[in-house]
């Protein structure tokens, strides 16, 4: 088995595992790990394909190594926003329960 | 069984052992290193399929800025990971995921085994016009000319980015900076490294956006490692998170793709069209949207990795 092979029969494990993971892992942050897992699994399978089409003097097409340069960087992108939006929510429910609790104190301090 | 099957095997077992830390492990900062690990082990594999330009974009972004990204996500989100235990998959879920997941992986297995032989390829297409752009990097010859479009977009893309991540910022902290990268004082070490170790950084960015045009490397990686010299100054606090209503930032932020796109627009006057280059001039201009690309680059992914301002700013 070349490695060429090898790389893409990870990529097809890696795009299994984070499926998994997608569907199992309860925590958000577990989920965009685990989404990352697919993506660069997919990336492999580009790997792969740029590999079969070596011709002309070339290692590799280059073709698909371009697309997966530029979809790591996207990927990147959309990682942080998730994050972003996560760490927001996060400090929202913090804020929400901060805001309860004073209210229940509130209460208390009344009825005293 | 040569020796380099071997490793080649033993590296594949090794991904997809590290691939599966971070779906099982407890905690979640055990689950964000192994994640940085694994995109390192990823890019060695990039490297064994001669995928070199892929292999330092995955080690920069992929493993190092993203794994910074989440690192400071978990330590966060600590407080969250005790109390966030409703809603777990039970026995029953978990053996259907795995089930499907397990068809998927057979079914993408059969699928490349079976394909055998020369795949269809573009590479002769490429191959013929480069000469045309001067350049000896097919990639970026791809990158660049063949799909300019698409890296102008991809900029577009991180900017969106950026404007999201600031649009999630407390009413009162607009226009101001983000919050510091790391919740604890710096360490010596780090700080003595923060100084020591940019001058060096800077110089190996700029040699490898420079030397991209021909050999591996290029905009995106050097760009990369730009960043990177930025989040260890940053981290160690040896100077503050910008503040986000600045002029001079977003006029960085946008210098990439505004030049990319006024060179494209120029093509109809000098060229045959839109992001088309004179064959005269075709190298030089394509270092000169490089030059710009590489610090819209380097500012925008640590502004991700920062996230929204948090500490209002002077003019807010």
């Amino acid at each position: 088995m070349t490695a060429t092979t090898l790389a893409g029969l990870t990529g097809a494990a890696l795009i299994g595992l984070g499926l998994y993971g997608v569907l199992v892992n309860v925590h958000a942050l577990r989920k965009i790990l685990a989404f990352n897992l697919i993506g660069s699994g997919v990336f492999l399978v580009f790997g792969l394909v740029a590999r079969r089409g070596a011709v002309a003097g070339f290692a590799a097409d280059p073709v698909p190594q371009a697309m997966v340069i530029t979809g790591i960087v996207v990927a990147f992108s959309a990682t942080a926003l998730a994050i972003g939006l996560l760490l927001r929510l996060h400090e929202r429910r913090v804020e929400d329960a901060a805001a309860e609790s004073d209210n229940r104190s509130d209460n208390k301090s009344d009825k005293t | 069984m040569t020796v380099l099957d071997l490793l080649d095997t033993g590296l594949a077992v090794l991904v997809l052992a590290v691939a599966a830390w971070t779906i099982v492990a407890r905690s979640n900062f055990a689950a964000v290193i192994g994640f940085m690990t694994y995109g390192l082990l990823l890019s060695l594999v990039w490297a064994r399929i001669a995928a070199l330009d892929v292999a330092i974009t995955e080690a920069a972004i992929g493993s190092g800025v993203t794994g910074l990204l989440l690192i400071g996500a978990a330590v966060r989100l600590r407080a969250l990971e005790k109390s966030d235990t409703a809603g777990q998959v039970g026995g029953l879920g978990r053996v259907g995921a795995a089930v499907l997941s397990v068809l998927v992986v057979v079914a993408l297995a059969a699928v490349f085994l079976s394909a055998e032989g020369q795949g269809p390829s573009l590479a002769p297409e490429a191959a013929r016009h480069l000469p045309q752009f001067g350049l000896g990097n097919p990639i970026t010859a791809v990158l660049m000319a063949y799909r300019a479009i698409d890296t102008m977009l991809e900029k577009v893309v991180l900017i969106l980015a950026v404007i999201g991540v600031w649009s999630l910022a407390p009413d009162g902290a607009w226009g101001g900076a983000p919050a510091n990268l790391s919740l604890a004082e710096p360490d010596p070490a780090l700080v003595y490294l923060a100084r020591v170790l940019p001058p060096f950084g800077i110089v190996v960015s700029i040699y490898i956006a420079w030397v991209g045009a021909s050999e591996p490397g290029g905009a995106f990686q050097g760009g990369a490692l730009l960043a990177a010299m930025a989040l260890v100054v940053l981290m160690a606090r040896l100077a503050p998170a910008p503040e986000v209503g600045r002029l001079w930032l977003r006029l960085v932020i946008v210098s990439g793709p505004v030049t990319f796109l006024a060179v494209g627009l120029l093509g109809f006057a000098i060229a045959t069209g839109f992001l088309a280059y004179p064959t005269a001039y075709a190298k030089a201009l394509i270092l000169f949207i490089e030059a710009f690309m590489v610090l819209s680059i380097a500012a925008m992914l640590p502004l991700l990795v920062l996230g929204p301002p948090k500490v209002p700013g002077g003019r807010a």
